[in-house]
């Protein structure tokens, strides 16, 4: 995926294998001499998290479908039975359950990292609309996922999940009718549920590797938010990019086994362990955490259509932002207006969160439309004047140089390739 | 830079909090006191005697109304359970009689149970249960202990991360059982219904369950009862063992948590260090 391969293979076989299909090489070049900027921190090693994490997603949820039965009368029987009956099948559903929340937090600081650093500025635009259309599918999918269980919650977040749809003028009832498979939330929906929470995760996949390539033709952006200009700026994936990948990894497989093993139902709600009731509607239907922000978007409009528009806009806004964001500088390092309004952007985001959990009444609804505003003032008027307006820093002239300083730089220049890093290791 | 963000957050947070403050005061919880369980926190473990106790309770009291549709006789002989003896089990499952068949001539027929039998219902349907029960369904027992719960408000929901805070269901049901009081004035109680301090919205369908020596308590060595045969006592019992039916694994989750996380420890910290060597060669990194 990132063009010539210098890989060249030493044994016969290898030399016959590579000559027909040239795999060896494609991943020799994209994931062991793969020049990566130098100065790239711990944010940027969530993307190999979130690779990691939708491979777990796909080989737990694969064995939990081995022992789950997609039926209204047995789907909630048969999730009791993984976790009382099938070896390890606690394990595996705990695993499956909270690593869709791991993903989300994972996908998050993700998408953050990229707010902060600029990576959806030229010439990464098609890469982040991958992404934004992968965080789609994962919404997708994670939404599905949860009406599986077949509690009140699932039954009753499909039903008002679903239902957003008929406020779409003419093809809205339609919409809603497929959904379903019928006239209301039942056993059609939890099967085409469960079928299509099968297939989105390999779309994602898909759509994944799309994003990689995408990525290694710029190559990663990075803190200092300029492109890699010479083999200075670099240092080759493996082993610098691997191993600091691996220990960032495993500090979060760490944190995703403090809530598996510990407090495996914080991120889950009591509701959903009674099974479903369509004829007893829950207190409060609250979608899971991840969805919070939006969910609060939407019930801060008061006409159901511009509510629906208003959430779905939410997301959609994000493909726009390559050109929305009308600053040349990509890091917010550089750019000292545009940091303390991200800053003010991440509380807002946490706030529409928090309000998304509250019942829609009284001050929570009039901070969701404040909260909702400023969301969309962000992206439609605060990023274009900013970059006509904000005096960014000094830049850097090159990745070495914002690493080692311009004395240092130049002093590595001239040692030359001897004391290249790249050249060792 | 940094004391910049953190103004601009305080500031959102605070304007956030003087616009919702009002919808706050609004709500009202009745949290249930908190009790201390074995089971909690990191190395947290069933106390089998309580169990054993709790399961008495259930059995003289809980189960006359409510089904626990999920457990088998033969769990209650489990590691990590109430740990009673297969001989113990066999000869309880034979006290039920339940419905099997057909047999070869497409009878049904009845027999006593075995340990692979779940728990015989009170009821045939939900129907029979709200007919004997003033309309009111008493909800299975299965997982119960993992259905319930009360909201912990910020900030209180965060420190549950940290202190693995898990318990809510069980102190909710523990509080319940001590939870009937006159009414509060001006709260009209219809005529079947009873108050409770805990339910939410106050009215609950249940009468007052368990009344002080209503369950026999086994007896230690010197002819008392290994606990007090009080409400407090028989609904933190109960309690427990109803956590135990809705997390049967709740022991062996644990123990694998600790191995796995001490093993993650000891994986990171090497990474770690390969990490140092391997960046100490780049110059401008101390080891980033």
């Amino acid at each position: 995926m990132s063009g010539h391969s210098t890989y060249v293979p030493k044994s016969a076989i290898g030399k016959w294998f590579e000559s027909r299909l040239p795999i060896v090489g494609l991943i020799h070049s994209s994931f062991v001499v793969f020049p990566n900027p130098r100065n790239l921190n711990y944010w940027w090693t969530f993307g190999g998290i979130l690779a990691f994490m939708l491979v777990a997603q796909i080989v737990t949820g694969v064995v939990l479908a081995m022992h789950y039965t997609p039926n209204a009368d047995l789907a909630f029987l048969s999730v009791e039975h993984i976790m009382r009956d099938v070896n390890y099948g606690w394990l595996i559903r705990y695993l499956h359950a909270n690593g869709a929340s791991m993903f989300f937090i994972a996908v998050y600081v993700h998408m953050f990292r990229g707010f902060y650093y600029g990576s959806y500025k030229a010439p990464r635009e098609i890469l982040w609309i991958l992404g934004v259309i992968i965080f789609l599918l994962m919404m997708a999918t994670a939404f599905m996922g949860y009406v599986l269980p077949w509690g009140q919650m699932s039954f009753w977040g499909a039903t008002v999940i679903t239902n957003l749809f008929s406020a779409f003028p003419v093809v809205g009832e339609t919409i809603v009718s497929f959904l379903w498979g019928g006239y209301a939330v039942g056993n059609p929906t939890l099967n085409r549920f469960f079928s299509l929470h099968y297939l989105l995760p390999f779309m994602i996949a898909g759509v994944v590797i799309l994003h990689i390539w995408a990525l290694h033709i710029p190559g990663s952006n990075n803190p200092a938010g300029i492109e890699k200009k010479t083999e200075k700026d670099t240092l080759p994936f493996h082993p610098y990019f691997t191993v600091k990948d691996a220990l960032a990894l495993v500090v979060f497989v760490m944190f995703f086994s403090w809530f598996v093993f510990y407090i495996p139902n914080y991120l889950g709600h009591a509701d959903n362990y009674i099974p479903a009731d369509p004829a007893v509607t829950p207190a409060h239907i609250v979608p899971e955490w991840y969805f919070l922000p939006f969910y609060a978007i939407l019930r801060a409009i008061p006409d159901k259509l511009m509510g629906v528009l208003a959430m779905f806009g939410s997301i959609a806004v994000l493909v726009f932002l390559p050109w929305l964001d009308t600053s040349k500088i990509k890091s917010a390092t550089y750019r000292p207006l545009y940091r303390q309004f991200f800053w003010v952007f991440v509380a807002c985001c946490i706030g529409l969160g928090w309000l998304g959990a509250k019942p829609p009444e009284g001050g929570y609804v009039i901070a969701s439309r404040i909260l909702t505003a400023y969301y969309f003032a962000h992206f439609l008027i605060i990023l274009p004047l900013l970059g006509l307006f904000e005096t960014p820093r000094r830049i850097p002239g090159s990745i070495a140089e914002a690493v080692l300083g311009k004395q240092g730089s130049a002093s590595a220049m001239a040692a030359g390739a001897a004391a290249s890093p790249n050249t060792k290791g | 830079m940094i004391k910049n963000r953190l103004v601009s957050l305080v500031a959102g947070a605070a304007a956030l909090l003087a616009v919702a403050g009002p919808a706050l005061a609004a709500g009202e919880v009745v949290q249930p006191p908190r009790n201390s369980w074995t089971f909690a926190g990191p190395f947290g473990h069933f106390d089998a005697t309580q169990l054993q106790r709790g399961f008495k309770v259930f059995r003289e009291v809980c189960s006359n109304c409510h089904s626990m549709n999920l457990i088998a006789f033969r769990n209650l002989s489990e590691k990590g359970g109430p740990e009673f003896t297969e001989a113990q089990v066999k000869a309880l499952a034979a006290e039920y009689k339940v419905t099997d068949g057909p047999n070869d001539s497409g009878e049904m027929f009845q027999r006593p149970a075995r340990p692979a039998d779940r728990w015989p219902a009170p009821f045939k349907n939900k129907q029979e249960a709200q007919t004997a029960n003033g309309g009111a369904y008493p909800p299975d027992f299965s997982v119960i202990a993992k259905a319930r719960t009360y909201e912990r408000g910020f900030p209180w929901f965060l420190f549950d991360i940290v202190l693995q805070f898990q318990e809510q269901g069980v102190d909710y049901i523990t509080a319940l059982m001590q939870g009937y009081k006159e009414p509060e004035h001006g709260v009209e109680v219809p005529a079947g219904k009873y108050y409770n301090t805990y339910f939410p919205g106050h009215i609950i369908a249940m009468p007052q369950p368990l009344n002080d020596g209503q369950v026999e308590y086994p007896k230690d060595a010197n002819g008392r009862p290994q606990a007090p045969e009080t409400i407090a006592q028989y609904a933190q019992d109960v309690s427990a063992f109803l956590m135990w039916a809705a997390e049967p694994h709740l022991e062996a989750r644990k123990e694998l948590g600790f191995k796995t996380l001490a093993f993650l420890l000891v994986f990171a910290g090497l990474l770690y260090f390969t990490k140092r060597k391997i960046w100490s060669k780049v110059e401008g990194h101390a080891h980033a």
